[in-house]
């Protein structure tokens, strides 16, 4: 894997003020996954959205990473869900008089 | 300007210790946090004047003058000017990913908005809010790919609309959302599309269900009849002796397939057979003939 699309963890301590220990209870607990390259951790890009999200649940709400887990649970449960009835609503569409 | 009760807003009394405030407020934010109730405006409101209530009431200085002139905010300015520069901003302020802003007319006239700085100005790089948009279309605007103009947030966004988009589906436009903070990325824009059917034709996945009518003796004996796709007028060939609530199906004659050029769901044409009224006296005595050869 080539180092285009990863992001340096130790960048992002700088950036988002928060301690390397929080980026590896992340990749412990499965909600990130770290790649190491010649002794430097990286995440990828695509996952900083849901990092960013991760760093505000902590320091805003005081979640701690077990709740953290739980929420992005939650969350990805209520989008399918909203998806589904999504999807069935527009099915109902076909029986339902204009 | 209404005056607005940040009390009643966190839910606490007007004695309430700060112990108290921030416990109601960190109980709010727990449920109204955008994070945790994302896509849901009313939700985001919800959090704007709990943000708000809490700026107010957490900070003692800004507290004492609320509680002093909040229901005449209009002659609080020479207590303003007073206090401004002793004022120590120690709130704190919770991002829900927002851009700094978003204060009632009420805060920002008691408060000066923008200039009660503090909480994140430790330089830490926020990416901007999402926004969230809605684009109501016609089924017929989303039969082809076509393009929009959209103008969110004063900025003029040319979008492709690729054929075949779905009712309730989102895109996402990269860059397009709330400025970043410090720095930071900006948000994206989220659209969704609300999807309005007045065709006539009902739509599922990519198949589309129209209905026809088929006069009696077509039915019987066989011929065609034109019937309205979605593009234009088809002409059918129609077998002998077909039923009511016959179905046929057009091939390639629904809906074009999301993101599949050139794919199409398929056409479902239902029959409903008219039977014919104001008879002759020639046409029931044949018909009486009809109804003794088939009761023979």
């Amino acid at each position: 894997m080539t180092l285009k699309n990863l992001i340096l963890i130790d960048t992002l301590c700088v950036q988002y003020h928060v301690e390397k220990s929080f980026f590896n209870s992340l990749n412990e607990i499965g909600l990130i996954e770290i790649t190491e390259k010649e002794e430097l951790f990286y995440i990828h890009e695509n996952t900083i959205k849901s990092v960013e999200k991760m760093i505000r649940l902590h320091n805003e709400l005081e979640l701690n990473l077990q709740g953290i887990d739980v929420v992005f649970n939650l969350l990805e449960k209520i989008d399918q869900l909203n998806e589904e009835l999504l999807s069935v609503k527009n099915r109902l569409g076909l029986y339902e008089e204009e | 300007m209404a005056f607005i009760d940040y009390y009643k807003i966190l839910g606490v009394n007007k004695d309430a210790s700060s112990a108290e405030i921030k416990k109601a407020y960190r109980k709010l934010a727990r449920k109204y946090h955008p994070d945790i109730s994302p896509n849901d405006p009313q939700a985001e409101q919800k959090f704007k004047e709990i943000n708000e209530a809490n700026e107010v009431l957490s900070n003692s200085e800004n507290r004492k003058k609320y509680d002093k002139y909040g229901k005449d905010w209009q002659h609080s300015e020479a207590f303003e000017q007073a206090n401004r520069q002793n004022q120590q901003n120690t709130r704190q302020q919770y991002s829900g990913g927002f851009s700094e802003g978003g204060y009632s007319d009420f805060f920002e006239s008691m408060f000066g908005g923008s200039g009660f700085s503090g909480g994140r100005s430790g330089g830490v790089k926020f990416r901007g809010e999402d926004y969230h948009a809605e684009l109501e279309l016609n089924l017929k605007d989303v039969y082809t790919t076509h393009k929009r103009t959209l103008t969110v947030n004063g900025k003029n966004i040319r979008l492709t609309i690729p054929a075949g988009v779905e009712n309730g589906q989102v895109i996402k436009i990269n860059g397009y959302g709330g400025k970043g903070v410090n720095g930071g990325p900006n948000g994206d824009l989220h659209i969704t599309f609300n999807i309005k059917n007045h065709s006539g034709f009902k739509l599922s996945n990519t198949n589309l269900y129209t209905t026809a009518e088929l006069d009696l003796y077509t039915a019987l004996l066989g011929g065609t009849t034109i019937i309205n796709s979605f593009t234009g007028q088809v002409k059918l060939t129609v077998k002998p002796e077909t039923q009511n609530g016959t179905q046929v199906k057009l091939k390639g004659k629904g809906f074009p397939v999301y993101k599949k050029e050139g794919q199409f769901g398929d056409l479902f044409v239902t029959y409903h057979i008219t039977m014919p009224t104001n008879l002759t006296s020639k046409e029931k005595e044949l018909f009486t003939e009809l109804s003794k050869l088939r009761s023979s």
